[in-house]
């Protein structure tokens, strides 16, 4: 480990950035802090630090291993369905088992499961648990199947698509098609996750409903940050040593890496898999921040946005990634949110919440083509200077 | 003699018919009031049994205003003028004097106090019997409306007796649509109120090479069934089914069809049971069992049989009790008609209508299957060229199809005829998007053609750029793009197939493209520089071809080819900001599964694509989100074992 800080320095410079924001918005922060911060600003941090660790995940599949993922919002938010599941059985059944309280004999455990039931799946027209909620009460379980899940269908697809050779643009277009078949079939009602309904209520932790949203809105950002570090420290750990060369030398050269009698296929999907168990890690955090999740979620543009912040952030850099997806994620959330002032230009009024978008999509036209290497490679230009 | 001869032949006149004596204008009664006035008595005293005599008399004298008078006559509006003895209609009931019309001229003849006159009240008898005349009129009446009409009153309600008058109409009907329907509805009632099996059997086989809606409704009705239970399986029944309880239903179904036929006791369920228990809480305590421990089955049966110990409650069965009652029954199903020659017959004609249903309905699959695929093409053609030719992942190629049908739009909104909108709006699509594909090329993907996968970024940039700009303009509400009407309407074979003619346009337009595209870069100069600049640009710049060039015309050409499909799609699909989003991922899935490099890869996946989901919607109807799903998948298999795609180029192309 302490090799690891000498031989890369943004190591505990990220570490020490991270330990001073989550400083920072404590003592801001209403529960603990001054309450400069609001409750709703505070999630919105949290929900960016999680998206910076699924950043961090595509940054290792694409700027180290040049797997261009577009579908790694699949494995962000299965991860998020999993801990849904349990938050909204969970939830569901102390308020049923309130409700049934009241009654003049106290329910037997069938009773109790077929009115969770129907409060979950009635809105679908559903009467009984679907088979992939058997272990929906248990938070173990679900916090298993939040690394199982994403991890086995990133194994099973990069398996199938490294296996034949799939590479490149076609790849590319692989993963697609695959978060949007994810999508789709979610959309039905009667696939067991609440069709186009989604999982609701998730900012409601089951046994602590007495904790107000302010004190759990600190608690997810902390654990955010720390999931963040130790992914951090971890993607950095991965790519440095003989590993990282050897994954590196995929990207530049797969054929020759492969005819140094590498096993090529081998190196990709253990990347392909690892980042597609953080991604899943960063969606179980993000969505009890959101409160909501439902299969918009999955949808390809999420995937394609995901890219495009790690290559304005600066691909194959680590902290590149990080600072991509915190910067574009935390601007649109400033720019959307009405904050941001309108601009009159005389003879049209500019206002933001609407051009946006146009002002993003000709930024991701303007950095892929004056600055390749992202914001990142504002941080080569210093220490360039530093070195002289 | 002769003056004898007078008064007899006077008296025999005014005996059979006062008015003709009275009137002075006998000479000049209409002919349906000198054939009333012949069965006066009939007429004025109508009996059921008797006044076919008079309705017989009207139809030979095959007047045109008949039916209008036995409606008339049928809904109590004629009237007595007692002075006369004509028959009138009044033009206000509730006026004094009444104002009396003539039934043939419908002329005014003058007015008479109410008590100067009678209504004629056909009791229901005869009413049924003018009601019949009437549709006889109707059916043979020499206006087509009129016999459509009453057909299909008779259609609403068939009475057995109106079965000849079908048969009659049907000799005698010139138009091949009408009698074709009068056929068919005879054959319904036929089968419906057929004198014996054989005849109704006869009707039923008749039908086997009819594969319309209402035929195969017609026979669903014979099958309907009823569920019954016996003791054991009565004789002379029209027998179904027999059930095996646990197999063809429930053990609790069929308890309950016991407990509903009273021969078994209620069993009491656990809401029952809970009831049972909540009626009985006494003291916080059920039969002295605490309340709180009742939170199982087990201790709530212990309970219960507490309460029925104490006689508190009914005793229920156990589940062996119950078992045993119920195998001690037949469940079976049991027509409701009760013939059985009409219920096989009825079972084999549906058979084998189904049979050739099927076969129709997968005619009109494999069509569906075209037209989808037609419409995967059109929209995938254009990446066939900029995608599949030139190698740039172009994200805002959804965006140029949206632009084209907006182009459209707009061409509609200034030219209100939308044939010719239409026409201009194709070549003015390929304009625009030509255009914006070539300001595309040459500011920004001529600089990223050695960096493919930051095309792509680029590109999206711009495709997420232009959608917000669109929806800015035109909002992000449909916008009505409306098709011309020799578009509108389908082209129905049958009642199964039937294709809708846009889908057919989009067909023919698909074929064009691939026609045009494969001429131009298999038979021109251009293409032929094409295929040289994408196989080696330096070595094609060394052959004296611009590389700049050609790239940024092939370019323009497949944005173009995006904008025109883009009106052709807008015709059926809406016309929203997001509508070229809706088609990018399956049309680079189409592409990939092609084969890129040459447009008959970009057929061939379109076909499959569209062929393979049809086929998973009818397997699964009415999802065609499944479907959608299913294609993705096995799509993605597919290129496991194809990863070059179905037409895979070979030798130095293929090193792209």
């Amino acid at each position: 480990m302490g090799n690891l800080m000498k031989s890369n320095r943004s190591v505990p410079i990220v570490l020490g950035v991270l330990a001073g924001i989550a400083l920072l918005v404590t003592i801001l922060s209403e529960a603990y802090g001054t309450g400069a911060l609001s409750t709703s600003l505070t999630k919105t941090l949290g929900m960016t630090v999680c998206l910076c660790i699924i950043a961090l995940a595509m940054d290792m599949v694409w700027g180290y291993s040049g797997i261009l993922s577009l579908g790694h919002f699949a494995f962000f938010a299965l991860g998020g369905y999993m801990i849904g599941m349990w938050l909204m059985y969970a939830r569901t059944e102390d308020v049923i088992a309130a409700s049934l309280a009241q009654g003049q004999l106290p329910a037997t455990p069938a009773e109790l499961s077929d009115a969770i039931a129907v409060q979950i799946f009635g809105v679908v027209g559903g009467d009984s648990l679907p088979w992939m909620w058997a272990f929906s009460n248990s938070l173990l379980a679900q916090l298993a199947l939040v690394v199982l899940v994403p991890g086995l269908l990133a194994l099973v697809f990069g398996w199938l698509a490294f296996r034949s050779r799939v590479t490149g643009v076609y790849l590319s277009i692989l993963t697609q098609a695959m978060t949007l078949a994810l999508s789709l079939y979610l959309f039905q009602n009667d696939t067991g996750l609440r069709g186009n309904n989604g999982l609701s209520g998730l900012q409601n932790i089951p046994g602590a409903e007495a904790i107000p949203q302010s004190q759990i809105s600190i608690w997810f950002l902390w654990a955010s940050i720390l999931a963040l570090a130790l992914a951090y420290v971890f993607a950095a750990w991965v790519m440095s040593g003989k590993f990282g060369n050897v994954i590196r030398g995929i990207r530049d050269d797969e054929a020759r890496v492969r005819f140094l009698g590498y096993s090529v296929e081998g190196y990709k999907l253990f990347v392909f898999v690892v980042s597609g168990v953080m991604a899943g890690i960063a969606g179980a955090l993000y969505y009890p921040q959101a409160g909501i999740i439902n299969p918009d979620e999955l949808a390809p543009i999420a995937s394609i946005y995901l890219a495009v912040w790690v290559a304005i952030g600066g691909r194959g850099r680590l902290y590149g990634a990080i600072i991509g997806a915190a910067v574009v994620s935390l601007l649109s959330t400033w720019f959307t949110g009405g904050r941001a002032p309108d601009v009159n230009l005389g003879f049209y009024v500019v206002q933001w919440v609407d051009w946006w978008t146009v002002l993003l999509g000709l930024g991701f036209v303007l950095v892929t083509l004056f600055a390749p290497k992202g914001l990142g490679g504002l941080v080569d230009l210093i220490s360039r200077k530093d070195a002289k | 003699m002769i003056r004898l001869f007078l008064t007899a032949l006077m008296a025999v006149l005014f005996l059979s018919s006062p008015a003709l004596s009275q009137n002075s204008e006998t000479d000049e009664l209409g002919p349906i009031q000198s054939i009333l006035q012949t069965h006066f008595e009939l007429v004025e005293s109508a009996s059921r049994r008797t006044v076919q005599t008079v309705l017989d008399d009207l139809a030979a004298a095959e007047l045109p205003e008949v039916p209008a008078f036995l409606e008339r006559w049928q809904a109590r509006e004629l009237y007595l003028h007692e002075e006369s003895g004509l028959f009138v209609y009044v033009s206000d009931e509730d006026a004094d004097p009444l104002v009396m019309i003539d039934i043939d001229t419908g002329a005014e003849i003058g007015t008479a106090g109410s008590r100067e006159i009678d209504q004629l009240r056909p009791n229901r008898g005869v009413q049924t019997v003018i009601g019949a005349a009437l549709v006889e009129f109707q059916l043979l009446s020499p206006d087509i409306e009129t016999r459509a009409t009453a057909l299909a009153a008779i259609d609403r309600a068939p009475e057995a007796e109106q079965m000849p008058l079908i048969a009659t109409m049907i000799e005698a009907e010139a138009d091949d649509d009408l009698r074709a329907q009068a056929e068919a509805l005879l054959t319904r009632m036929t089968i419906a109120f057929g004198e014996d099996d054989a005849i109704r059997v006869t009707a039923i086989e008749a039908l086997a090479s009819n594969i319309t809606v209402e035929a195969r409704a017609t026979l669903n009705p014979l099958l309907l069934t009823r569920r019954e239970v016996a003791e054991a399986l009565p004789d002379g029944i029209n027998l179904a089914e027999v059930l095996e309880p646990g197999d063809d239903l429930t053990i609790d179904e069929a308890y309950e069809m016991l407990v509903d036929e009273d021969i078994a006791p209620p069993f009491f369920g656990p809401d029952e049971l809970r009831d049972i228990l909540i009626a009985n809480i006494v003291d916080g305590e059920v039969a002295g069992i605490p309340v709180h421990t009742l939170d199982t089955d087990e201790a709530r049966e212990v309970a219960y049989a507490a309460l029925v110990e104490a006689g508190v409650a009914e005793p229920s069965l156990t589940a062996d009790e119950r078992a045993e009652l119920v195998n001690a029954h037949v469940y079976y199903e049991e027509y409701r008609e009760s013939s059985e020659a009409v219920t096989t017959a009825a079972v084999e004609t549906l058979r084998s209508m189904n049979t050739r249903v099927q076969a129709l309905e997968m005619v009109d699959l494999t069509l569906d299957g075209i037209s989808l695929a037609s419409i995967y093409f059109l929209a995938a053609i254009g990446l066939a060229i900029t995608f599949g030719v030139m190698g740039v992942i172009n994200m805002a190629h959804g965006e140029f199809i949206m632009m084209g049908a907006y182009t459209g739009y707009v061409v509609q909104t200034i030219v209100p005829d939308y044939t010719v909108s239409i026409i201009i709006a194709l070549p003015l699509a390929f304009a625009i998007t030509f255009g914006a594909g070539v300001a595309m090329e040459r500011t920004v993907i001529r600089w990223l053609y050695s960096r493919p996968l930051e095309t792509l970024l680029a590109t999206f940039g711009i495709s997420i750029a232009l959608q917000q700009i669109v929806r800015q303009i035109f909002g992000a509400q449909a916008r009505p793009f409306t098709a011309p009407d020799w578009l509108a309407g389908s082209l129905a074979f049958n009642d199964v197939v039937a294709i809708s003619y846009i889908r057919i346009a989009i067909f023919v337009l698909g074929v064009i493209f691939f026609c045009l595209l494969w001429l131009i870069l298999n038979k021109t100069r251009l293409g032929l520089e094409v295929r040289a600049v994408t196989q080696n640009p330096s070595m094609a710049s060394s052959m004296g071809i611009n590389p700049d060039r050609i790239n940024m015309l092939t370019f323009g050409l497949g944005s173009g080819i995006a904008g025109i499909a883009g009106v052709a799609i807008g015709l059926f699909a809406q016309v929203t900001p997001e509508l070229g989003a809706n088609y990018i991922v399956q049309s680079f899935m189409t592409v990939v599964v092609g084969g890129v490099g040459n447009i008959f890869g970009t057929l061939a996946g379109a076909s499959m694509i569209g062929f393979f989901q049809k086929g998973v919607e009818w397997l699964n109807p009415s999802n065609t989100l499944a479907a959608q799903t299913y294609m993705i998948l096995f799509v993605i298999l597919f290129i496991q074992f194809r990863p070059k795609g179905i037409v895979a180029l070979k030798g130095r192309a293929a090193e792209m």
